[in-house]
């Protein structure tokens, strides 16, 4: 559609009528692009074919461009890197490695510690995963395995949605719903059950450790299950078939045919989710108490990474305390980066050859 | 054993599968004990989905009023008022990104489908948008703020519009290089082989070709982008009242829905879940539509 519109121009700048270059010409044209000028002067053919031969100078310019916005991603990641390191290097001077390991957080004299937020963030994270992991590979096997086809394109779609729910609506759910399910319901009953173990102990206000991994368990099943979904389905049906012919249950089937294959693949599904799981913010904030205390119980407040931030951030006053902050900010985005650089490899090695996915 | 009569032959065989049948009555309970437990697991997943959908709409629709869509937010204590700043903010902030963060994103991503097919750097880029994609909101929240609003010495909408727009880029990338390579390659040879010009071809023939599965991942991003609550904190900051300024604090829905659902009062929780409610609504109809127009083909570009 657009050539014909291009053509008209074309003939109206050029001498020459273009019906009459030969189907040859513009491939030889192509390839001696250089000499044409010396015969330019001779042939109002060569002449032309030189001049349509200049779309060389719009292409380069284009794929700069194009090769320019590729690489802005880079400098993004650099600039966010360089940036947090500049605005962050008061509290780095200040405390330096010790920063990681010290349990102070005193915004009135100074002292601060990132300790409390690590244990906060690396708890409700292994708990949301212990709880999201089984759930999502039981969807991921039920969605490529066992489901009735007419079921499968709902099941993901629904699935799927629970991923473009935003964090802050998840919050409120926690807020208002889950949190006095975990006062009233869940938190009783558990201490009851595993009140032994030391591990649900003190008072039950609702918020704290506990809930916060409960939502953020809800958070990442989505992309787990979605990957792990994709990783399965990359398993080639041959293998399904060969086991199954060596008389293995659907379930032996699943177990030596698929899982084994795609372990790695899975690993990187859960480290990946195990990154969202470090940076979700707003959800947390809004449920995990915020205080900065580490405590056995998973009833205790706790306080993670994501979650100091938000809640200091806009009320830092003291450029050590911003700077703090922007330093855990700093600590946040290179373990992110690092769990999620690990998780892609893993990924990739699995599904990079893998077939087009049927449905 | 094969001159043995056939009567004979079930007696070996019996012993044998004894331990047999009862090894295959243990894998097949097994089998059926596993496919429950896949099942439970699908229905303990869609049950929260299904609840949190449930209570947004048997709370936001009860709270939801014309007031709501156009008035500001009332002071304590007063009945009424609503968001409609937020929502004029939102779709102002989310302007801003989309114009920012959608074209480079679709040149990064026209370059790793059309350019760079198996060279380093495009691996290498890939590698990196997809790492990017998974760096915490509340990061790009504070690079931003230490980049623009430091410098700048106050909060603004424009800070906010940049921090969404980095957010998308990766996204936007990694899908639009995704449909360009379900382009054929015939359609782009038959393109140079008329003589388009390689940009030529890259814009009209594949980006078009490619531009309903495009169009859906940019809106996938946009939706992604209008939920997040976390990089806005500390650039767009809110704002209780009408603001149209780019460098000055504005209103955003999540933003708002956050201060409102950590608030004490009743009559805010009532506008927090009507704001969810409206903010889901938004992201679900954007999203669709999109889909629907782009598999009518009323914006696979003509012709």
């Amino acid at each position: 559609m657009s050539s014909t519109r291009m053509t008209p121009e074309r003939e109206s700048s050029s001498p020459l009528p273009v019906p009459s270059p030969l189907p040859q010409l513009p491939v030889a044209s192509a390839a001696d692009a250089t000499p044409a000028p010396v015969g330019a002067a001779l042939s109002p053919i060569r002449d032309f074919l030189s001049k349509r031969g200049s779309g060389t100078v719009a292409d380069n310019s284009f794929a700069t461009v194009m090769l320019l916005c590729a690489c802005s991603i880079f400098a993004i990641v650099l600039f966010i890197f360089v940036i947090l390191v500049v605005h962050s290097r008061l509290s780095l001077i200040q405390f330096g490695w010790k920063f990681f390991t010290r349990q102070a957080w005193d915004p009135v004299s100074g002292d601060f510690g990132a300790l409390p937020f690590i244990y906060g963030t690396l708890a409700t994270s292994l708990l949301a995963l212990c709880m999201a992991v089984p759930l999502a590979l039981g969807v991921a096997i039920f969605l490529t395995e066992l489901c009735p086809r007419v079921l499968r394109a709902p099941i993901s779609f629904l699935t799927e949605l629970l991923a473009a729910i935003p964090s802050v609506v998840y919050g409120l759910w926690a807020v208002f719903v889950l949190v006095p399910l975990m006062r009233d319901l869940i938190g009783p009953f558990l201490y009851k059950i595993l009140g032994w173990t030391g591990f649900f102990e003190g008072t039950n206000f609702g918020v704290g450790l506990l809930t916060a991994s409960m939502i953020l368990a809800i958070m990442i099943l989505p992309i787990i299950s979605s990957l792990t979904r994709d990783i399965m389905n990359a398993v080639p049906n041959s293998q399904r078939e060969a086991v199954l012919a060596l008389g293995a249950t659907r379930w032996e089937m699943i177990r030596i045919g698929v899982l084994r294959n795609s372990r790695i693949g899975i690993v990187g599904a859960i480290m990946l989710g195990l990154g969202r799981a470090l940076g979700e913010t707003m959800a947390v904030t809004m449920v995990i108490g915020n205080h900065p205390d580490i405590s056995k119980s998973l009833f205790a407040p706790g306080y993670t990474l994501a979650s100091v931030i938000a809640n200091e951030f806009s009320e830092a006053t003291g450029d050590l305390y911003l700077s703090a902050l922007i330093e855990i900010g700093l600590a946040l985005f290179l373990v992110t980066i690092v769990v999620n650089a690990i998780a892609r490899l893993m990924v990739w090695a699995v599904t990079r050859n893998a077939p087009a996915r049927v449905n | 054993m094969s001159t043995q009569p056939l009567s004979n032959q079930p007696r070996p065989m019996d012993f044998e599968s004894k331990s047999m049948r009862r090894n295959t009555a243990l894998r097949s309970a097994t089998n059926y004990f596993v496919s429950g437990l896949c099942i439970l697991a699908t229905v303990l997943v869609i049950l929260p989905l299904i609840a949190i959908l449930f209570y947004l709409i048997y709370k936001g629709a009860s709270s939801l009023n014309l007031a709501f869509f156009t008035h500001i937010p009332a002071p304590v204590g007063e009945e009424g008022g609503g968001m409609a700043n937020s929502i004029v903010g939102s779709g102002i902030v989310l302007f801003l990104a989309s114009l920012m963060g959608i074209p480079i994103g679709i040149a990064a991503g026209v370059y790793l489908a059309e350019f760079g097919r198996g060279k380093t750097l495009a691996t290498a880029v890939r590698f990196t948008a997809d790492v990017l994609n998974g760096v915490p909101s509340i990061v790009m929240g504070i690079s931003i703020y230490s980049l623009i609003v430091v410098q700048q010495k106050h909060f603004s909408a424009l800070a906010g519009g940049v921090a969404l727009a980095i957010m998308m880029v990766p996204t936007i990338t990694r899908t639009t290089e995704e449909m360009l390579a379900t382009v054929p390659h015939a359609i782009r040879e038959a393109a140079l082989g008329l003589g388009v010009p390689k940009w030529r071809t890259a814009i009209s023939v594949s980006l078009r070709t490619a531009s309903p599965g495009i169009i859906t991942g940019c809106m996938l991003a946009f939706a992604r982008v209008a939920g997040e609550t976390a990089p806005l904190l500390f650039t767009a900051f809110g704002n209780q009242f009408w603001s149209f300024k780019l460098s000055e604090p504005i209103a955003a829905l999540p933003l708002q829905i956050y201060v409102y659902a950590i608030s004490p009062y009743d009559e805010w929780h009532r506008l927090a879940w009507a704001g969810s409610l409206v903010l889901i609504v938004l992201i679900m109809v954007s999203v669709t539509l999109v889909r629907i127009f782009a598999n009518r083909g009323v914006l696979k570009g003509g012709s």
